[in-house]
């Protein structure tokens, strides 16, 4: 399980990243905390995929500038929307089956839908997705999506 | 010069950002319901937020500070649609009739929200 050692690195890098201090006294302090949290979640039996999704680190690389650029250009959308002289919205809400496998893959594809402006999940019930649209074409084959594809090429095919 | 090219990305950054919150602003009272609303909260949590750290990261320099705002802008990214996913579920256990198009098919228009006219 190379998941509880992943984990024991990152929270000390945030805990040196956070505290600033590197004098001995602080790295054990540092230490002592991060092995005794950690060993309560292994205990807990929390360390799984869902807590520490390092397995997606490199897909991810991938994956969030496309979604960075996907937020960046509904942004540019719905501002228009808002500051048009005449608001004209037809919201709908529409309901999907998304392809992900895994809990955590529709976890991150349900955050992304609701990161993109002009779309929020207002659902998920297994497969099942219920999206808010501010502009029912928005969300015209989101069955389809790109994001859907894309987020089931993170999860890859080990689940 | 490199100075200068920093000092003037970040100040573009934080205009920009500014910009989008504003936005965002209006977009709350101009829009008609609830769940139109909330998509623009959303664009201040994202763009606003997003471009003003951003361009405050710039202003800092390579700094600890930067290294903190970075971690701001992630977790807002991972809280904010939690956030908004559970206010938008609320709304629609709570009953809440979303806005839809008056002439459109089984359109209905929730009387207090003032229809298509915005503000």
């Amino acid at each position: 399980m190379t998941r509880i050692p992943w984990l024991w690195g990152l929270l000390f890098a945030l805990w040196l990243l956070l505290s600033n201090h590197f004098e001995p006294l602080f790295i054990f302090f540092g230490v002592a905390t991060c092995t005794a949290a950690v060993h309560v979640s292994a205990r807990m039996g929390i360390v799984d995929a869902q807590s520490v999704p390092i397995h997606l680190a490199g897909r991810a690389v991938r994956y969030l500038p496309w979604l960075a650029w996907e937020i960046f250009r509904s942004n540019f959308a719905l501002a228009r929307i808002i500051l048009s002289p005449r608001i004209r919205v037809d919201p709908r809400i529409v309901r999907f089956r998304a392809s992900q496998r895994t809990e955590l893959g529709r976890f991150v594809h349900a955050n992304s839908i609701t990161l993109t402006p002009g779309t929020v999940t207002a659902g998920v019930a297994g497969d099942d997705f219920e999206v808010h649209a501010i502009v029912h074409g928005d969300a015209d084959g989101t069955e389809d999506s790109p994001m859907n594809q894309r987020v089931s090429r993170l999860e890859g095919n080990a689940a | 010069m490199m100075e200068q090219v920093a000092s003037v990305s970040a100040w573009a950054l934080l205009v920009v950002g500014s910009f989008f919150l504003v936005t965002g602003a209006l977009g709350m009272v101009r829009l008609p319901d609830v769940f139109t609303r909330m998509h623009a909260a959303g664009m201040t949590d994202t763009m606003g937020a997003g471009l003003v750290l951003a361009g405050l990261c710039i202003h800092s320099g390579f700094t600890p500070a930067t290294v903190r705002l970075v971690l701001i802008l992630a977790f807002l990214w991972f809280t904010c649609p939690v956030a908004t996913h559970a206010l938008a579920r609320a709304a629609l256990a709570g009953g809440v009739e979303p806005y839809s198009l008056p002439d459109a098919e089984g359109g209905s228009e929730p009387g207090s929200e003032g229809g298509d006219r915005g503000r």
